[in-house]
């Protein structure tokens, strides 16, 4: 008896977002790239639509970081006080999607660098490559509320993915992304409930709900990386069955969660039984990162370069389609 | 579970009366109200007062599409009346409905198929009413087997197990809520489930209170779809809260105002 695959048939899919803007579009990137848009839970070709494939973002820093294994010198060490060169270094040479940018001088604590000495990072990083960019904020909430909306202003018309939204502070980035027409990242504290809860009252803000990117907070492998997933498989599910309020693509800081792990880390002295070191640390990062697709991941932000080559080929095998999908 | 706006209906006065002077407003205000409501269907019902049925339903669909989007259930035991408003339905419709009885079967079927339109299809026959969920689940049987034999898909089948007031048809009320999860069981894709949901209520003091227990207890029984009063705020309340605690939506604070919405 010959096979009949059974296939599910669902509502509704996954909103698509578009990141960037060209120059007819009102921007200066080069391209614009597009997110989500399944009919399906991840890579069932056989079953729906999948007519965009996750992207890989590096993730560059405006200061230095000093909390980064020694190995990234190799990479970056060239480039670490320079994050339009970093950011070129990603796109050029190690064939990034997109950028990720990370203003972590604004931080109080650190730097305490100006909003507008933050918007000109942001600039020059603008000027330097033409990939679609992400902002983020350096975590304290009152001084991202300054910085942020300045940064959406100088970058208006760039259509930027902006983070981060979260339910006691969105406000004020939402309505940063409202005027200087930006997509918001909507952070849960890997809670479904609140995931749900955010994306509401961001939409009640009029921001339309395609200008919204859910980040799912993710851990590592071994750090609890099936608490995120399943928050994601939910929200996958409830995307599929009509839920327009989680049909939103979803980004995850893989590279940030990998990159603080013992295993990733610790040196072969320590425990020779775990292999060398980087190679340890770039598998933790691609096996996370692969297991997360899988989960419905849209927006992958990594930091090894070797680990971003590796998740981009897993990536384009899983959007080959099979014999059975054809 | 969501809502088919039960309010234009020539049994209204309101209602009657515009039928009557050809007065479109009171039907678009309806209209209006019970999508803003949450309505997701909008039943059109001529009434037994007007006197040529298909022209009354051809003016309703006409004066109703004006001011909503929403796709229409064509309710009569006319069936010429129905398919004179299914030729001018602008989105698929819905037919308000079919006893498990041939020809009529032949009849509603055929139309379903070729105008794209979803069937209401009633447990009973002749003999009226069943008494017991096991006539009613037969009957339910009867009508999946005739809509599949017309090509009518199951998700476009909406079984009605047929309601009666509690305080006249006591007994058939756990007889509705056993059909209800039964005819599930019936085809895969199971057929959908619909009630009159305010028929529970006929004749008795608490209506809107009776109407929204049996609605969640509908839910819990697997019910798809109810002829209600959309404009029932607390009726709406209870129906999404029912959804939650049976884990057919997402838990947020703002769950009942998402229900709402989602129904547009």
């Amino acid at each position: 008896m010959a096979f009949r695959a059974v296939k599910e048939k669902y509502r509704s899919k996954v909103g698509e977002a578009i990141l960037g803007a060209t120059k007819e579009q009102g921007g200066t990137r080069g391209y614009t790239i597009t997110v989500g848009g399944e009919s399906t839970l991840p890579f069932l070709h056989f079953e729906g639509e999948i007519p965009n494939r996750p992207v890989v973002a590096l993730e560059v820093r405006d200061v230095a970081p000093s909390d980064w294994h020694a190995c990234f010198s190799a990479y970056y060490g060239d480039v670490f006080a320079d994050p339009a060169a970093w950011a070129k270094k990603c796109v050029e040479e190690y064939a990034a999607d997109l950028i990720v940018l990370h203003l972590e001088g604004a931080d109080p604590d650190g730097k305490d660098a100006s909003p507008e000495d933050c918007a000109k990072v942001v600039l020059n990083v603008l000027a330097t490559v033409d990939c679609p960019l992400v902002i983020l904020g350096c975590g304290k909430a009152e001084k991202d509320n300054k910085v942020l909306p300045v940064a959406a202003e100088a970058a208006a018309g760039e259509n930027l993915l902006i983070g981060v939204a979260e339910q006691e502070n969105y406000k004020s980035l939402t309505a940063a992304c409202m005027v200087h027409k930006h997509n918001i990242i909507a952070q849960s504290p890997i809670d479904i409930n609140i995931c749900k809860q955010l994306n509401i009252l961001i939409t009640e803000m009029n921001l339309p709900a395609n200008r919204i990117i859910i980040d799912p907070t993710i851990a590592a492998v071994g750090y609890g990386l099936e608490y995120g997933y399943s928050i994601m498989e939910r929200a996958r599910n409830g995307a599929l069955q009509g839920d327009n309020m989680l049909a939103m693509p979803m980004i995850g800081n893989v590279g940030y969660e990998v990159w603080r792990t013992k295993e990733a880390n610790s040196s072969i002295e320590d425990f020779p039984g775990w292999g060398l070191q980087e190679p340890r640390g770039i598998l933790w990062e691609v096996t996370t990162a692969v297991a997360l697709l899988q989960g419905g991941m849209n927006i992958l932000v990594m930091r090894h370069p070797k680990a971003a080559a590796l998740v981009k080929e897993s990536i384009a095998e899983l959007m080959q389609k099979t014999e059975l999908e054809n | 579970m969501f809502i088919i706006g039960e309010r234009i209906n020539g049994m209204f006065k309101d209602i009657a009366q515009a039928i009557r002077n050809e007065d479109p407003r009171p039907i678009q205000e309806w209209a209006k109200k019970q999508e803003a409501g949450g309505a997701r269907y909008l039943d059109i019902n001529t009434g037994p007062a007007a006197k040529d049925q298909v022209k009354t339903m051809r003016w309703l669909v006409e004066k109703t599409q004006e001011v909503s989007k929403l796709p229409l259930s064509l309710d009569s035991t006319n069936y010429d009346a129905i398919e004179a408003g299914l030729e001018i339905c602008k989105y698929p419709a819905m037919i308000n409905s079919v006893p498990a009885e041939w020809p009529k079967m032949e009849r509603v079927f055929t139309m379903a198929l070729k105008y794209n339109a979803a069937v209401i299809g009633l447990a009973m026959n002749e003999q009226g009413i069943p008494k017991d969920a096991d006539t009613r689940v037969a009957l339910a049987m009867e009508l999946v087997a005739a809509a599949d034999s017309y090509g009518i898909p199951m998700e476009d089948l909406y079984l009605d197990p047929l309601v009666l007031p509690c305080n006249v048809g006591q007994n058939h009320g756990p007889e509705v809520m056993q059909t209800l999860r039964q005819v599930k069981l019936l085809a895969n894709p199971a057929p959908r489930t619909v009630v009159g949901l305010s028929n529970i209520s006929q004749g008795t003091k608490n209506r809107e209170l009776i109407n929204r227990i049996f609605a969640a207890m509908g839910v819990a029984s697997g019910l798809d779809a109810a002829v209600a009063d959309a404009c029932d705020h607390e009726l709406i309340e209870a129906i999404a809260t029912a959804r939650i605690i049976m884990n057919l939506d997402i838990y947020c604070d703002s769950y009942v105002e998402i229900y709402r919405k989602q129904q547009k």
